[in-house]
């Protein structure tokens, strides 16, 4: 069970936010939706172990994992089988090249594997980047607006493709977009500067169509919470 | 035309004015001696211009690997110590305001008329450009990667050697271009104050004896060196740094 519970203080009389509260959806999607500014990105800094600018006081329940930011965070001297078993070489651990391959393949980027990351375009980046991200193994996948600079097209294909791979994972997503929430989101969650809000969210686990009638009603809904909060 | 046309049209050019100007102006061949005059005089001395160049090209490149290397490793070590880099980074800007040329006496004193002294010149006057663009490249590291290098749990080491490193590659570049261009001045600054080899004291002795055509030949050939050197380093580090952003040859003929 991931779990944060608590406050971050940010200088003596200063809160990034307080008495919030956030449990993931085991083995599915947890969407964290809200205005920037409001501490989306530092919730999930604080499940990745990363260091934040402030103090966190509360209860945190979290594990190794593996993390995908909005930028692909693809190391530019390294091509792409390379980036993919990164993780492996900083840890100093024998490299699964055959493993790193078949990923590739799964990411539709077999043709790519050496090219470096200049070579390729920003969906195919992302694309590294997640199966970068699979390599990894964890059980915890932190996502960071992954998508939010593909266009619509995409996008689209990359919630399809990322929703199947990391099927049985714990997902944590933090998205501007309401109409990703509502097609990925098993649980989704408004936060805004007085705590965080659960907000019903698709029934099934399977990942919904964007043109049908449960996203845009799920959607539509989220917007109308989240321009009530930021009035 | 290509590049190297240009480049040699332009040497063409700069011959010409140059003849022009001793043929319109009548200048005494002991102020300024005319082009032919000094490619004579080069021919004519060329062993002894030879041996004295062989000197100084030893004393550039001894100073420059060496100046180069500790300067790459001490900004390797002060990006590994804070205690270091606290300690230690006062006393290089403080040293760094110190002109060059005022230590050139002391080192002579402490070193000797022979290339050691030079040799240090030209370690010293290189240092700090390769140290301090090289540290500034280190820390300077994008914080995605090492957010991303923490989560993968990596160690330190690791972190040093696989991220860090080769993203500061671009900035130990403009750091050894940088130091190219200053090892030739610490050796001849050297050569200047106390020496009984090398193209500086040649210059130095033909001036005296009023021989300029044979100190427009050295500086003629001290020129080309440091030309040349300053091509080959940066050929060197334009190739580390397309090798730093991925941008290999084999990248270049694809796009």
């Amino acid at each position: 069970m991931i779990k944060l519970a608590g406050s971050l203080q940010t200088g003596n009389s200063d809160w990034l936010f307080k008495q919030v509260e956030l449990e993931l959806y085991s083995g599915g999607w947890t969407c964290l939706l809200g205005p920037s500014g409001v501490g989306k990105t530092t919730i999930l800094r604080l499940l990745a172990g990363l260091e934040t600018h402030g103090t966190f006081k509360g209860e945190l329940k979290t594990q190794t994992c593996s993390y995908m930011a909005q930028q692909d965070l693809l190391l530019p001297w390294l091509n792409v089988i390379g980036n993919v078993t990164l993780g492996a070489k900083l840890r100093g651990e024998k490299i699964d090249q055959e493993r790193a391959k078949a990923l590739i393949e799964q990411v539709g980027l077999s043709e790519h594997a050496t090219k470096f990351p200049r070579q390729l375009s920003g969906g195919m980046r992302q694309r590294v980047s997640l199966a970068r991200t699979l390599m990894e193994d964890q059980d915890l996948v932190l996502l960071d607006e992954p998508f939010s600079a593909l266009d619509a097209k995409k996008r689209a294909d990359m919630q399809e493709l990322a929703h199947e791979l990391l099927s049985g994972k714990t997902v944590m997503l933090v998205t501007h977009d309401p109409a990703e929430a509502a097609r990925l989101g098993d649980k989704n969650e408004i936060m805004d500067a007085t705590g965080i809000q659960q907000m019903p969210a698709k029934k099934k686990k399977t990942i919904l169509a964007p043109e049908a009638a449960e996203t845009l009603k799920l959607q539509s809904n989220l917007l109308v919470a989240l321009r009530k909060e930021a009035a | 035309m290509n590049r190297l046309g240009w480049i040699i049209l332009s040497c063409c050019f700069a011959i010409g004015l140059w003849q022009a100007l001793v043929t319109l102006t009548g200048v005494p061949h002991f102020i300024l001696p005319a082009p032919k005059q000094v490619l004579d005089t080069l021919i004519k001395s060329h062993e002894l211009i030879a041996w004295h160049a062989l000197i100084t090209i030893s004393e550039v490149l001894i100073g420059l690997a060496l100046g180069a290397l500790l300067g790459a490793l001490t900004a390797l070590h002060l990006m590994v110590s804070a205690t270091s880099r606290r300690l230690l980074m006062p006393i290089l800007v403080f040293s760094q305001a110190i002109p060059v040329f005022a230590l050139a006496p002391v080192l002579t004193l402490w070193l000797g008329y022979g290339i050691w002294s030079k040799v240090f010149m030209a370690v010293l006057i290189t240092y700090f450009p390769v140290a301090s663009n090289f540290l500034d490249g280190l820390r300077g590291t994008d914080k995605g990667f090492l957010d991303l290098a923490t989560t993968m749990r990596a160690g330190r080491w690791q972190t040093l050697l696989q991220i860090r490193l080769p993203a500061a590659l671009p900035s130990l570049a403009s750091g050894l271009k940088l130091a190219a261009v200053y090892a030739p001045i610490g050796a001849i600054i050297g050569e200047w104050v106390g020496a009984s080899d090398g193209l500086g004291y040649l210059m130095l002795l033909a001036n005296g004896r009023a021989k300029i055509d044979l100190m427009f030949a050295s500086l003629f050939v001290l020129a080309t060196f440091t030309v040349l050197l300053h091509s080959v380093i940066s050929y060197f580090a334009n190739w580390l740094t397309r090798r730093a952003k991925g941008e290999t040859k084999e990248l270049l003929e694809n796009a």
